[in-house]
C-alpha cells in the first residue's frame, strides 16, 4: 500500500471512565473525564436530539408492528440513540457507513426511507435500498463481516486518492469473532481510514460482557493493534458524536483508524422472539432506563435554553409524522415478483437458472385460475388423510 | 491495451492450443477481442510456456490494461508466491497495485469485498486450498450473496484464485480439492484451466467478468508447458471443451484429471476403445450442451475427479446428465473419485489419486 512504512501511533491507553461531555443528570461535565473533548455547539445538539427523538419514535413504531405480526423481525436499538445517532452523524455526504442488524435507526439518520428500512425485516428481500445511493452497506447479520467490508472499502478509496471514510458499527459480541481483529489489524497496518464503532449494550442475546472478553474495556483492543482507542459513555450523544467526529477527521486527514467502544445498554428484548427475563433482572433495565440518552440532552438542552416548548413540541409531531407514515407503509402489502428469485444471481445470465425460472412461471400461471379456497380446503384434506 | 496484445488477439496465425476451440467462438467472450492486426507491429512470438507462467503473463496484462485490477494475498508481493505466479508483478506494478497483506484468509476476501464495492477489480489468491476455509463465511455469505441481496445493484468483481489438489506430495493440508464446497453456492462461478492457454485466457476472463469467481488452480500441473502466443484468448471460460474425440465412451474431467483422462484414452484406444474426452473448464456454470451432446454419440460416460466421491461434484454431474441423457445412456454413469478419506501423506497419495489404470478398470465394470 504505502511505501513508507507509517510512523506506529503512541499507544495512549483509554481511560477506564468512560468519557463523558454530559452527566447522566443533564449537567456539562468539566475536567478529566472529558479527555480533552469538547462539547458540540447548541446547533449541533439540538440536531442529534431531534435525531434520536424521530430514532426513538420510528424504533417504538417499529417493534409495535412487529408485535402486530407486520414484520417478521425487529432488532430494537431502544436506548441505544446516543451510540447510533452520535456516531452516524460524524460522518460526511461520502462517507460509507457499514451497519448491523440492530441498527436501522441509524440508516433512519442517513435519509434511508422506513419502507426500505424495513423491507428485510418484513421478509420482502434481504435488503431493501441502493448501497450507492445512501453510501450504506446492507446490513450485515453475520456478525463482525462487515468490518472487514467498511476496511476494504476504506482502503479502496484511499488508492483511489477519494477521501472517503468508513465508519463500521459493531456489537460487543461481535468483537469476539476473528472478523472483528482481522479487521482492526488489516486497518492498522493498511492505515485504512476506518473508524470502528462497538456499541457495547452488555449482552449478546443473552450472554453478558463478562463471558465475551476480559479486557478492561474493549477499546484496549485499539492498543495492541496500534490504533487509538476511546471508551465513550454511549448514552451521551454529545461525547458519542466528539469523539467519533474527531476519528472520521483524523482518518481523512490520513491518521488511520480509531476504535471506539460506546458503553450503552439495549432496553428492549434481543429482537420480538427473545425472552430477556431469563437472563437479566428488571432491576438492571430499570437502572438504565434512569440513564436514557434523550432524556438527559433534553435536560441539558431546556437548562440552557436551546430547546424551548415550541421547539420540543414541533419535533414530537414530525416524529409522530414518521411514525405515521411507517405505519402507512408496513399496512401496504408489498407487491412482489416471484420470478425476481432468479434476476440477480449472477451478472451473466445462466441457461440452467432461466429453465428453473421458466419452470416457476409455468407453475404460478397454472395456479392462477384456481380459487383460494378451493386449492386450501384440498390442502387440508390431503393433510388429514395423510394423518388418518 | 497494448499494442503487443492487438497484434496477438487478432492474430489468425496464433496456433490452437490443447483445449481450445476454433478461433470463431475463442473471442467471443473476451472484451479485448475486437482489436484488429496492428500493421506495423512484430509478427507474434510463439513461445514455450506452463500454466504457472501462463497466470503470470495474464495478471501482468490485466494489471496493466486496467487499473482498477489490484492484486494482493499472503506472500504475493516480492517473493512472487509460493508457486511464483505473482512473480516480478509487485517490482513492476508497485506497492500500491500488488501487496503482502496480513496473513488472514477471510480478512483477505472479506476486504476484496469492500474494495470491490468501491470499483476495484482485487485479484487475490489463498495459498493452498485448505487455508480459503478460514474465509468460508466472506465467500458464501457475502462474496456469492451480494449481487443477489442488493438487486443487482452492487457487482463484486473478485477473483479468488486457489491452487488446489494433490499430486505434489503436499503434507496436510495442501491437497484439498473443495471445489464442490463453492459449485454448491449460488452466486460463485468456478472455474479450473487444464493447460497454459486457458490458465491464461480464462484469468483474463475471470477478471473481466462482474461475477466472483473461484479459480481453482491444479497445482500438479503448474509447471506443464505448451507452446502458446500471448496474449491468447481460447473459448469462453463457461464453454466446455472436447479434447479428443471418440466414439465409445465420454470421460469427463476437469483441472488435475483431464491428464489423467487423455492418458486413459490412450491405453483405451490400444484395448480398441474409442475415448471421447471432455475438459469442464466451468465448473458453475455446468455446460450441459456439450456435455450432453457427447454423451448423446457415445451413450456412456465417466466422471473423474480428485475430490472424494461422497457428495464430490461427480455427484452432480452424473445426475443431471442421467436426467437429461437417460434414454441415450446404455450404462449408468461411473465416478472415479479420491476414496472417502482426507488427503493422505506423501508416501500414501499415489493410492488415493485417480490414475488413468482406476479409470480403465472402472470402464471395464461395465457390461459391453
Ligand atoms: C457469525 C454469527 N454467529 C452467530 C449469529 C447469531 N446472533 C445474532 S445476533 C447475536 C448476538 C450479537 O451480539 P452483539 O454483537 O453484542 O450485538 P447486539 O445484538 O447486542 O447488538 C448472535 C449470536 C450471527 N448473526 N452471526
Ligand atoms: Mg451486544
Amino acid at each position: 500500500m504505502n511505501d513508507v512504512v507509517a510512523a506506529r501511533a503512541e499507544p495512549v491507553r483509554p481511560t477506564l471512565k468512560p468519557i463523558r461531555l454530559i452527566d447522566e443528570k443533564g449537567a456539562p461535565v468539566k475536567g478529566a473525564e472529558r479527555a480533552g473533548f469538547t462539547l458540540p455547539s447548541p446547533e449541533v445538539l439540538l440536531g442529534l436530539y431531534r435525531r434520536m427523538v424521530m430514532a426513538r419514535r420510528f424504533d417504538v413504531q417499529v417493534t409495535a408492528l412487529t408485535r402486530q405480526g407486520r414484520l417478521a423481525t425487529y432488532p430494537s436499538a431502544l436506548g441505544q440513540e446516543g451510540c447510533e445517532i452520535g456516531a452516524v452523524s460524524s460522518l460526511g455526504e461520502n462517507d460509507w457507513l457499514f451497519p448491523t442488524y440492530r441498527d436501522s435507526v441509524a440508516l433512519l439518520t442517513r435519509g434511508v426511507p422506513p419502507v426500505q428500512i424495513l423491507s428485510s425485516f418484513r421478509g420482502e428481500w434481504h435488503m431493501g435500498f441502493d448501497p450507492y445511493e445512501h453510501r450504506i452497506s446492507p446490513q450485515a447479520t453475520p456478525l463482525a463481516t462487515q468490518a472487514l467490508h467498511a476496511v476494504g472499502l476504506a482502503t479502496g478509496a484511499k488508492l483511489k486518492g477519494d477521501e472517503v471514510v468508513a465508519l463500521t458499527l459493531l456489537g460487543d459480541g461481535a468483537t469476539s469473532e476473528g472478523d472483528a481483529h482481522e479487521a482492526f489489524n488489516f486497518a492498522s497496518v493498511w492505515q485504512a481510514p476506518v473508524v470502528f464503532v462497538v456499541q457495547n449494550n452488555g449482552y449478546a442475546i443473552s450472554v453478558p460482557f463478562s463471558k465475551q472478553s476480559h479486557a478492561r474495556t474493549l477499546a484496549d483492543h485499539a492498543i495492541g493493534y496500534g490504533m487509538p482507542g476511546y471508551f465513550v459513555d454511549g448514552n451521551d450523544v454529545a461525547a458519542m458524536y466528539a469523539v467519533t467526529s474527531a476519528a472520521v477527521q483524523n482518518a481523512r486527514a490520513g491518521g488511520g483508524p480509531t476504535l471506539i467502544e460506546g458503553l450503552t445498554y439495549r432496553i428492549e428484548s434481543h429482537t420480538n422472539s427473545d425472552d430477556p427475563t431469563r437472563y437479566r433482572s428488571p432491576h438492571e433495565v430499570a437502572q438504565w432506563r434512569q440513564r436514557d440518552p434523550i432524556a438527559r440532552l433534553e435536560t441539558y438542552l431546556r437548562a440552557s435554553g436551546a430547546l424551548s416548548d415550541a421547539l420540543f413540541d414541533e419535533i414530537a409531531a414530525a416524529a409522530e409524522q414518521l411514525a405515521a407514515a411507517t405505519r402507512d407503509a408496513m399496512n401496504t402489502e408489498p407487491v412482489l415478483d416471484p420470478l425476481e428469485l432468479f434476476d440477480h444471481v449472477y451478472a451473466t445470465e445462466r441457461p440452467a437458472l432461466r429453465e428453473q425460472r421458466e419452470y416457476l412461471a409455468r407453475e404460478l400461471a397454472a395456479a392462477e385460475p384456481a380459487p383460494a379456497d378451493v386449492s386450501s380446503t384440498e390442502s387440508i384434506s390431503t393433510a388429514s388423510g395423510s394423518i388418518a | 491495451m497494448t499494442i503487443v496484445d492487438r497484434t496477438a488477439l487478432g492474430s489468425p496465425a496464433g496456433p490452437t492450443p490443447a483445449g481450445s476451440a476454433d478461433s470463431g467462438s475463442a473471442d467471443s467472450g473476451s472484451a479485448d477481442a475486437s482489436g484488429a492486426p496492428h500493421p506495423a507491429a512484430p509478427a507474434p512470438a510463439l513461445i514455450s510456456l506452463s500454466i504457472a507462467g501462463a497466470l503470470n503473463a495474464a495478471l501482468r496484462d490485466a494489471l496493466a490494461d486496467d487499473p482498477s485490477v489490484v492484486v494482493f494475498g499472503e506472500d504475493v508481493g516480492p517473493l512472487g508466491g509460493v508457486f511464483r505466479v505473482t512473480d516480478a508483478l509487485h517490482a513492476t506494478f508497485g506497492e500500491s497495485r500488488v501487496w503482502d497483506s496480513p496473513l488472514a484468509e477471510s480478512g483477505i476476501v472479506g476486504t476484496a469485498i469492500g474494495m470491490a464495492m468501491y470499483g476495484l477489480r482485487p485479484v487475490i489468491e489463498m495459498q493452498f486450498d485448505a487455508f480459503s476455509y478460514p474465509a468460508f463465511e466472506q465467500i458464501t455469505s457475502h462474496l456469492a450473496k451480494m449481487r443477489n441481496r442488493t438487486k443487482g445493484r452492487v457487482s463484486l468483481p473478485v477473483v479468488i484464485r486457489i491452487p488446489y489438489a494433490g499430486g505434489i506430495g503436499g503434507v496436510e493440508h495442501h491437497s484439498d480439492s473443495s471445489e464442490a464446497y463453492w459449485t454448491h453456492t449460488p452466486g460463485l462461478t468456478v472455474v479450473t484451466p487444464s493447460n497454459p492457454a486457458d490458465a491464461y485466457s480464462m484469468l483474463r476472463e475471470a477478471i473481466a467478468s462482474d461475477d466472483p469467481v473461484i479459480f481453482l488452480e491444479p497445482k500438479s500441473r503448474y509447471w506443464a508447458k505448451d507452446t502458446l502466443v500471448l496474449p491468447v484468448r481460447t473459448a469462453p471460460m463457461a464453454r466446455a471443451q472436447v479434447l479428443r474425440e471418440g466414439a465409445d465412451v465420454t470421460l469427463i474431467a476437469y483441472g488435475p484429471t483431464v491428464k489423467t483422462a487423455l492418458e486413459a484414452a490412450a491405453l483405451a484406444e490400444l484395448e480398441g476403445l474409442s475415448v471421447e474426452v471432455v475438459d469442464l473448464r466451468s465448473l458453475s456454470p455446468f455446460d450441459d450442451e456439450t456435455v450432453g451432446a457427447s454423451v448423446q454419440k457415445t451413450g456412456r460416460a465417466a466422471v473423474i475427479h480428485e475430490a472424494a466421491q461422497f457428495g464430490g461434484y461427480g455427484a452432480e454431474v452424473a445426475a443431471r446428465v442421467t436426467e437429461r441423457q437417460f434414454f441415450h445412456l446404455q450404462a449408468p454413469i461411473l465416478r472415479i473419485a479420491g476414496f472417502d478419506v482426507p488427503f493422505p501423506s506423501p508416501k500414501q497419495e499415489e493410492h488415493y489419486l485417480p490414475t488413468a489404470e482406476r479409470v480403465l478398470a472402472a470402464l471395464d465394470t461395465w457390461e459391453w
